[in-house]
């Protein structure tokens, strides 16, 4: 049985890395819920997102102009990819859609490692963010708490605009019955365009902040694919809700059973996932019916 | 069974032929033994997901599990000892690979589409990480295990040690090739006929009677077989078992190359891994481009995705096939053209009207008392409501055996709810439907059909690129084979009982000169026969249609009322129909529906002189515009 101290801080680490999940799986599952497109390049833009917060910071030496200018780099990136290919596949089958990503998947962490090589990139901890904080009960570093405060913000941030405004309602009326939204006359062409590249945003945020807490190389993003699409079997398909419970719980999974043993962490995550696949196929948060 | 006729088995001639002069005159081009080897395993590897993907339509992301498992079980059962017949831990291996298959299918199959891609990637990823961490004691962890011995054949003096090079790509050859064969027999099967018609339209298989997610599990235990096949004898072929092989980039890969090859087509796998192997190898040579290799292959990829997503030999395929087809599909379209133009008029009946439908299958027995029944279906307080509208409210009534029973009632009454609950593909809110006297609700779509309810939908649902006679053979064999079989060596067409059905449906529907069209070149009116000669061809006790002349012609009415009148007389039917002079004409008995409650039940005339049906359609008329929110509830 670890210490209390260790489950403490295991605890956090599962609260960084589940808040980090649950923005990469709301990229995934507001793309999924809306577009209907399962987006297999979305590890490679994990990875582009950390590459561009490395390529901001060697230039700014400032990590918040990093974010900002890596965020315009990941709308630009967002709306060539849904106007040069996503868009030809809206009436093609699931399987297709898959099949492009996944390519574009390919050609994304190959054009990384072409550029950059294939050894592993520094991005330096930010200035404000250098250090530990004592919490009293522990000491924890301290950009790792920012972490999962800016997350945080951004996930707020993410709810505002899908629950508050006017396109956000598009969205999650598309989500509810895409065919529908498109009766009604409303412009699905522009909301697509618009949804997948925020979708795209949100990766890349989550890695560009994680950047500093991992090496950057080109294939970082892969266990984290695969880790949101386990969250959003969790949470539910296009749930987002379902994307940032789901999030947290896989993160605290993770996290609290490598303090047990490690080489069992993934493994249960995935155990869960099966549990909940027999008892609840449609997700925690998901509704019957939606496939 | 068996066909002596050496065409039918050109292909495997041919494949045959390939495999003996590749070693001899490839290896000039770049393609070492090695390399054709690998390619080889690759091929058989995807075998598995050519059944799973090219037949079923179930795109798996997560392949590598049960390659990686046949792989490490055959490894660690020879190089510990436990087992010293190389062949019998490729079985061993194999086995063990088909068991995780079917513990992993078990839950996949239960989604489709996006969610089983990301299922199946998900428990790849799984395996990896057990094959990493919690048995890394077993397999070597990171390092995978070393010194995996080959196979050996004979025995004592004259025993051969098959090694590396020309005799271990015999080995792949010959194990490729096997696979090959047994492959394209699942295919030609019945089960890969109805995997077929699962890929077209998954809901309709179902209402036929097969159970889909049993077809869907045996796709994917085939498919994991031959991955465990592939991956045992990975292991033995290059003395070492990579731990990578459980990578999510060898599903990857997997993926990649059938595709590039051509899906759906058995040769596909081969020819993409023989290109994507020749590539990396010779691509990587050219100096200052290797690192871009896969670069350029991803690009070429999304390519290949965009433009020609049959891959190059499904391309091929397609390209000799409608040049074959091209006579013959004009002649179809030209047909269609001619009874649109005519304004959908059939040619005459062929058999006088008075004659009853022969079925060459016989129709599921009713036992025990239920053999006396006077009532073939009842419907007890049935309900269905979604949320707040009751689309269906409490409706009671009996359908006499051997009766043609028509539901009538104005838009929006509930009649094809209520007709989802007969079929048992809508489970009601309250109530329950007797068949016989039995209980029938709950059991599901597919066990309702095999207990002789059929159904033919208002809106077609056909299996539009399957042939007409594949449309109907697809029906026959659900009641001839049961709800699931795994007849996989049995040609789709070797059950006589079964053709002798698709031959009398063609003549009852007209059909027969249409047999070998496919389903969506169909004039309207032709589709609409095929849609009640598939309900019909599953021999049912109770034949439901549901609006069977929506859209036809007045004469293809007439005509299909005299097929009605004629099923009729061997088989109880109940019809939902707008066309009230055609229901009068049909029904012995009617019931009739008004916002999802039972307004009138009796006989044909009471209840056309009944007031309150004349009010409620007189009214309806004038309200019909404003009749139609039940409509949305019903998939378009």
């Amino acid at each position: 049985m670890p210490s209390t101290a260790a489950l403490l801080s295991q605890a956090f680490n599962g609260l960084a890395l589940g808040s980090l999940l649950a923005l990469v799986a709301s990229g995934l599952t507001i793309i999924l819920g809306t577009l209907g497109v399962l987006n297999f390049a979305h590890g490679a833009l994990f990875a582009v997102g950390a590459y561009t917060a490395f390529v901001m910071m060697q230039a700014t030496h400032s990590f918040v102009l990093a974010l900002l200018g890596g965020s315009a780099v990941m709308l630009i990136v967002g709306f060539a990819m849904e106007r040069l290919v996503i868009r030809h596949f809206y009436a093609r089958p699931d399987e297709d859609q898959i099949l492009v990503t996944y390519g574009i998947g390919i050609v994304l962490v190959e054009g990384l490692r072409a550029y950059f090589g294939g050894n592993s990139q520094r991005v330096p901890v930010p200035s404000w963010g250098v250090g530990a904080t004592k919490l009293g009960f522990m000491i924890y570093p301290t950009y790792r708490l920012q972490l999962i405060g800016i997350v945080a913000a951004l996930l707020v941030g993410l709810y505002l605009v899908l629950y508050r405004t006017s396109v956000g309602l598009v969205v999650r009326a598309g989500i509810e019955n895409a065919g529908m939204v498109g009766i009604l006359g409303i412009d699905v062409r522009r909301t697509f365009l618009f949804v997948f590249a925020v979708g795209i945003v949100a990766v890349g945020l989550a890695g560009m902040l994680y950047a500093p807490v991992v090496a950057v190389t080109p294939d970082m993003g892969a266990s984290f694919m695969v880790q949101s699409f386990v969250v959003i079997v969790l949470g539910g398909l296009g749930s987002f809700p379902g994307a940032v419970i789901g999030g947290l719980i896989a993160g605290e999974i993770i996290s609290l059973t490598s303090a047990f043993d490690s080489a069992y962490s993934e493994v249960m995550l995935y155990g869960l996932m099966a549990l909940v696949l027999v008892a609840r196929p449609q997700g925690l948060f998901g509704t019957e019916g939606r496939v | 069974m068996r066909r002596l006729d050496p065409r039918a088995h050109l292909v495997e001639l041919a494949l045959l032929a390939v495999l003996a002069v590749a070693p001899v005159l490839l290896p000039p081009l770049g393609f070492s033994h090695d390399l054709l080897s690998r390619a080889l395993n690759w091929a058989l590897f995807g075998l598995g997901l050519d059944i799973l993907f090219g037949l079923a339509g179930l795109l798996s992301f997560g392949q590598a599990a049960f390659y990686g498992m046949g792989g490490f079980v055959a490894a660690y059962l020879l190089v510990s000892g436990t087992i010293q017949s190389v062949w019998l831990a490729l079985l061993v291996g194999t086995v063990s690979a088909g068991v995780l298959g079917l513990a992993v299918g078990w839950l996949a199959v239960r989604r489709i589409g996006i969610y089983f891609a990301m299922i199946t990637l998900a428990f790849g990823q799984m395996a990896y990480f057990i094959e990493n961490g919690p048995l890394s004691d077993y397999t070597g962890g990171e390092n995978g295990i070393a010194g995996v011995p080959v196979p050996v054949l004979g025995f004592g003096t004259y025993a051969v040690r098959i090694t590396a090079g020309l005799p271990m790509y015999a080995l792949l050859a010959a194990a490729f090739f096997l696979g090959f064969v047994l492959a394209r027999r699942i295919a030609r099967s019945p089960v890969g006929l109805i995997l077929r018609a699962v890929k077209e339209n998954t809901g309709r298989v179902a209402m036929l009677g097969h159970d889909v997610p049993a077809y869907k599990l045996a796709a994917f235990a085939i498919a994991a077989l031959y991955a465990g096949l592939a991956g045992a004898m990975l292991g033995p072929f290059q003395s070492y078992m990579p731990p990578d092989a459980f990578a999510l980039e060898t599903s990857g890969q997997l993926v990649v190359q059938t595709i590039v090859g051509g899906v759906g087509t058995l040769v596909g796998p081969l020819v993409g891994a023989a290109l994507w192997l020749w590539l990396r190898d010779n691509l990587q040579l050219i100096p200052g481009f290797g690192p871009l290799w896969k670069l350029v292959l991803g690009l070429a990829f999304i390519g290949l995705v965009m433009g020609l997503r049959r891959g190059i030999c499904g391309e091929i395929l397609h390209r000799w096939r409608v040049r074959r087809d091209a006579a013959a599909l004009r002649m179809a379209r030209a047909r269609t053209a001619a009874i649109e133009a005519a304004g959908g008029t059939p040619a005459t009946p062929a058999t006088p009207v008075a004659a009853e439908v022969a079925l060459a299958i016989p129709r599921p027995a009713i036992d025990g008392r239920a053999a006396e029944a006077e009532i073939a279906l009842e419907a007890q307080g049935l309900a269905r409501h979604y949320g707040g509208l009751k689309a269906v409210d409490g409706v009671s009534f009996r359908v006499r055996r051997g009766s043609i029973h028509a539901v009538i009632g104005p838009n929006g009454a509930g009649k094809s709810t209520l007709f989802k609950m007969l079929s048992d593909e809508v489970a009601p809110s309250a109530g329950a439907v007797l068949l016989f006297g039995s209980p029938l609700t709950g059991s599901g779509v597919s066990r309702a059909a095999q207990r002789g309810v059929a159904k033919s939908n208002q809106l077609n649902q056909l299996f539009l690129g399957l042939s007409v006679q594949e449309n109907l053979r697809v029906a026959a064999l659900s009641r001839s084979r049961g709800r699931f079989r795994l007849d996989l060596l049995r040609p789709a067409d070797g059950r006589p009982e079964v053709e002798a059905q698709v031959a009398a449906m063609l003549t009852v529907l007209d059909l027969t000169e249409r047999a070998d069209t496919p389903a969506s070149v169909l004039a309207y009116g032709e589709k609409r026969r095929l849609e009640i000669g598939m309900a019909l061809a599953t021999s049912p006790n109770v034949l439901l249609l549901d609006e069977p002349l929506a859209g036809m012609s007045l004469s293809e009415r007439a005509a299909t009322c005299a097929l009605i009148r004629r099923i009729g007389r061997s088989c109880t039917v109940v019809l939902v129909e707008h066309d009230l002079d055609a229901v009068f004409g049909l029904a012995e008995r009617i019931t009739v529906l008004s916002e999802g409650r039972l307004l009138a039940d009796g006989p044909s005339e009471a209840v056309r002189r009944d007031p309150a049906v004349q009010k409620a359609y007189l009214g309806a008329v004038q309200a019909d515009a404003a009749e139609t929110r039940e409509s949305t509830h019903e998939p378009a």
